[in-house]
């Protein structure tokens, strides 16, 4: 807060500020560098305020494209994400990143402008209930009518945030808060301590309960989850697999959190999961979840899922607990902190017959190897993301949109680090990967950046490539395109005889389009085409597009049909030129 | 099944709703809920009774538990407690058939505390069966109820357990809560309690 007007000093640490100046000064305080955000009308003083401070405000095409690259910049960093918008229109249009970050924990600071307090519940001008409309998909909210209430609420918002089970936060801030002057103190304003959620409980007994179950399992299997990545428990995941040579299958969102080329890494469970990882799930005898939630999409029909298998469920929120599969044991805890006080107790085995056989289904379900399959001069989608994953040696980060391609990236491009796959797997919100990317490279500008996106989603977002325009930010955009909301006809091709109603799209040109923008791109209709246009995108210095015309009615297999069971998956038909999955290079 | 469940909450704005709100996406229908302010200043206490699954105890605490402004929370399903519940019930009666009224009040214990040429109100305490046993005799002997007004269930714990407000949750120390806690009385029972967690 270098420059703020310094009107008074009343004690050491104490400076008299307005509330506009009180927001910038917290998030200055709280480490934040670089906040997405839209001015309006009732946030206008914050913003009038902004240049007295060191933050950089990446101004967005749509509100909805803040909450998702306040989002991106979060999952890829670790850190707190800060989207800002105005009143009224402004709030409700972030309404759907919001959710978004909501349903995978993700922890992003919203701040709203609001009309001032003297008319708040009078319908004025732009003025809506944004508190009442989030508070389903908001971990907390607030409102905050009094300059002096802005620092203590804004740093509970942080805590609230980050702790725990992570997630977002509104602060809506009435005009007349940000106008008002108070006393600005960061350290006094610091938020009572975090108080860990009651009902966390993993006792001793547990503990040795769970360490039998596991040293006795002649056919364990890991569920590695988003929770991983939120508790940092990497390596203990890790020892533990390597320990008791422990296959590790992950969700969606776990995908990263265990090196995808690690021998023991399974791949992808669930609906579009690896045939031999669902097929391990069934014919396991121990599930070790850890830090995930049995979401309906890898768990396919409760009533069949994993029959023969005990579960020890390791999860921080004890809501999660046997909400949808009947834990055998449940350790409510921090993951990392739960897995450190269990390894002691898990000894090492160096073989593992379970292992082999888990390893002998991928290899008959699976060809290892889709670089060599000839090119029929048809592009698929898998190739494209064999060969963006190959080009960059798995070492992007890429921020995915939602359908097809998103599930055939999730199989195809080998993720090895944390917090390199960004995407939408709880709300499955289309038009997430532009902005989330664009959060992904403002949070780790050293970092390779790759968005992924459907020609569907993509336009549902595609106003932010001015964003990228305006900040000149150097990542790469691939759209997928097929002539089709993929996934939305692959349903149709499966389950409603082929009646394609309403999921043909039409496209602009997407290179023009980029070009218009100031962005150059190029178009691959071959796979000879691709490694040309990815090593164009990657030697530029600024943003590049690439649209890649594929497959149009190619489906993602296996399949399993929403209510079936794990195992029923649909398999690509024989005849199909194109291979599974392929688990490795 | 029935549940009951005491949340101690903050005393502030929007956070009735937030409870609600809970219950609704849950689709948890609530049979009946009364607020109050409780023995410790700024802190209000809810006693919610709720028709849900066996099994649905657990979520709806961890998840009551998830609310920020949510400090404690206590389901009291199978514990000793003492269970009671207001009512007010308007009949109408005239001077010439109020006097089996009168008996009836005797009978279930209950109070006439207003009388008027056309009608009369009864207040009543107890368990719900209690009071729905004076609705139905009323209803049985034809007496026209004219208006009836239920508190829903207030439940408390018997003996030593108190409700577990602690400074540690978040609650702000006011002047008055220190007070409080300088009074030995107060700090014992709150040892007491801290020791028997
Ligand atoms: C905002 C939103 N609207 C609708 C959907 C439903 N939906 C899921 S996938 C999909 C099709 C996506 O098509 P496209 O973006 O072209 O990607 P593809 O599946 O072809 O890879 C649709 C419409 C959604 N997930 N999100």
């Amino acid at each position: 807060m270098s420059n703020a007007s310094q009107s008074d000093t009343t004690r050491p640490g104490t400076t008299v500020l307005t509330g506009a100046e009180i927001i910038w000064a917290t998030l200055e305080g709280e480490g934040v560098r670089e906040v997405f955000g839209y001015p309006g009308g009732a946030i206008l003083p914050a913003y009038d305020a902004l240049r007295k401070f060191p933050i950089r405000h990446i101004l967005v095409r749509h509100e909805q494209g803040a909450a998702h690259m306040a989002d991106g910049y979060a999952r890829a960093s670790g850190r707190v994400g800060v989207a800002i918008a105005t009143s009224g229109p402004g709030a409700t249009n972030l309404v759907t990143g919001i959710a978004t970050a909501m349903l995978d924990s993700v922890p992003i600071v919203c701040i709203t402008g609001q009309v001032s307090s003297k008319v708040l519940g009078s319908d004025a001008f732009q003025e809506v209930d944004i508190t009442g409309i989030t508070l389903p998909v908001t971990k907390h909210n607030y409102v905050v009518t009094r300059a002096e209430d802005v620092a203590p609420t804004l740093r509970e918002a942080f805590r609230v945030a980050q702790s725990g089970r992570p997630g977002p936060v509104l602060v809506d801030i009435t005009k007349d808060a940000q106008q008002g002057t108070a006393a600005f103190d960061f350290t006094a304003a610091a938020p009572k301590p975090y108080r860990p959620h009651p009902m966390l409980r993993a006792e001793s007994a547990a503990i040795t309960d769970a360490a039998a179950l596991i040293r006795n399992a002649k056919r364990p299997l890991i569920l590695a989850g988003h929770g991983i990545i939120k508790s940092g428990a990497y390596d203990q995941v890790r020892t533990l697999a390597e320990r008791m040579q422990i296959p590790v299958a992950s969700t969606l969102l776990g995908l990263g959190a265990f090196p995808a080329t690690h021998p023991l890494s399974l791949g992808m469970m669930g609906m579009h999961g690896e045939a031999w990882v669902n097929h391990a799930i069934q014919q396991a005898d121990l599930l070790i979840a850890c830090g995930m939630r049995f979401d309906d999409r890898v768990t396919g029909t409760l009533a069949t899922y994993a029959p023969n298998a005990k579960k020890i469920h390791i999860e921080i929120d004890p809501a999660e607990i046997n909400k949808n599969v009947k834990a055998d044991i449940a350790l409510i805890g921090d993951l990392r902190q739960v897995l450190e006080v269990l390894l002691p107790h898990i000894s090492t085995v160096n073989e593992s017959p379970w292992l082999r056989a888990v390893n002998e289904m991928k290899g008959s379900a699976s060809v290892r190897d889709i670089k060599n399959i000839p090119d029929s001069g048809h592009l698929y989608a898998a190739h494209v993301m064999h060969d963006l994953w190959r080009i960059t040696e798995g070492k992007a980060v890429v921020a995915t949109d939602v359908g097809q391609h998103q599930m055939w990236e999730a199989q195809y491009y080998k993720h090895n680090e944390p917090r390199s796959l960004i995407t939408s797997g709880g709300l499955g919100t289309m038009g997430f990967a532009l902005p989330s990317a664009i959060g992904a490279k403002v949070a780790c500008p050293e970092k390779e950046v790759w968005a992924i996106a459907g020609d569907g989603g993509f336009q549902m977002t595609a106003c932010e490539l001015s964003t990228i325009a305006q900040e000149n930010l150097d990542l790469n955009i691939a759209i997928i395109n097929n002539g089709f909301l993929g996934m939305v006809r692959q349903w149709q091709e499966f389950f409603y005889e082929k009646n394609y109603a309403s999921s043909p799209i039409l496209s602009p040109d997407f290179v023009k389009l980029a070009e218009a923008h100031g962005i150059p791109g190029a178009t691959v209709t071959t796979r000879k085409q691709v490694e040309a246009a990815v090593a164009a995108a990657r030697s530029r210095k600024g943003p590049f597009l690439i649209n890649f015309l594929v497959e149009k009615e190619d489906s993602v297999y296996p399949m399993i049909p929403a209510g079936a069971a794990l195992h029923e998956m649909i398999r690509r038909p024989e005849h199909d030129p194109l291979l599974e999955t392929a688990s490795d290079s | 099944m029935m549940h009951t469940f005491i949340a101690l909450v903050e005393d502030k704005p929007g956070v009735l709703t937030r409870v609600a709100s809970l219950f609704r996406r849950l689709n948890v229908n609530i049979v009946s809920l009364t607020v109050g302010r409780s023995e410790r200043i700024g802190v209000s206490r809810m006693t919610i009774v709720a028709d849900a699954s066996p099994t649905a105890s657990h979520r709806i605490m961890a998840s009551l538990y998830k609310l920020e402004n949510v400090l404690d929370v206590d389901d009291v399903g199978q514990a000793s407690c003492v269970v009671r519940e207001l009512a007010l019930i308007k009949v109408a009666a005239t001077p010439k058939t109020r006097s089996h009224i009168f008996e009836l009040a005797e009978v279930f214990r209950a109070r006439i505390v207003d009388l008027a040429p056309e009608s009369l109100m009864i207040e009543i305490t107890g368990v719900e069966s209690k009071i729905e046993g004076l609705l139905q005799v009323l209803n049985e002997s034809e007496d026209r109820i004219l208006e009836v007004s239920r508190t829903g269930r207030m439940v408390m714990r018997r003996g030593q357990h108190t409700s577990r407000v602690l400074d540690a949750m978040r609650v702000p120390a006011t002047e008055a809560n220190q007070a409080e806690e300088e009074d030995p009385d107060a700090s014992t029972a709150l040892m007491a309690e801290e020791s028997g967690l």
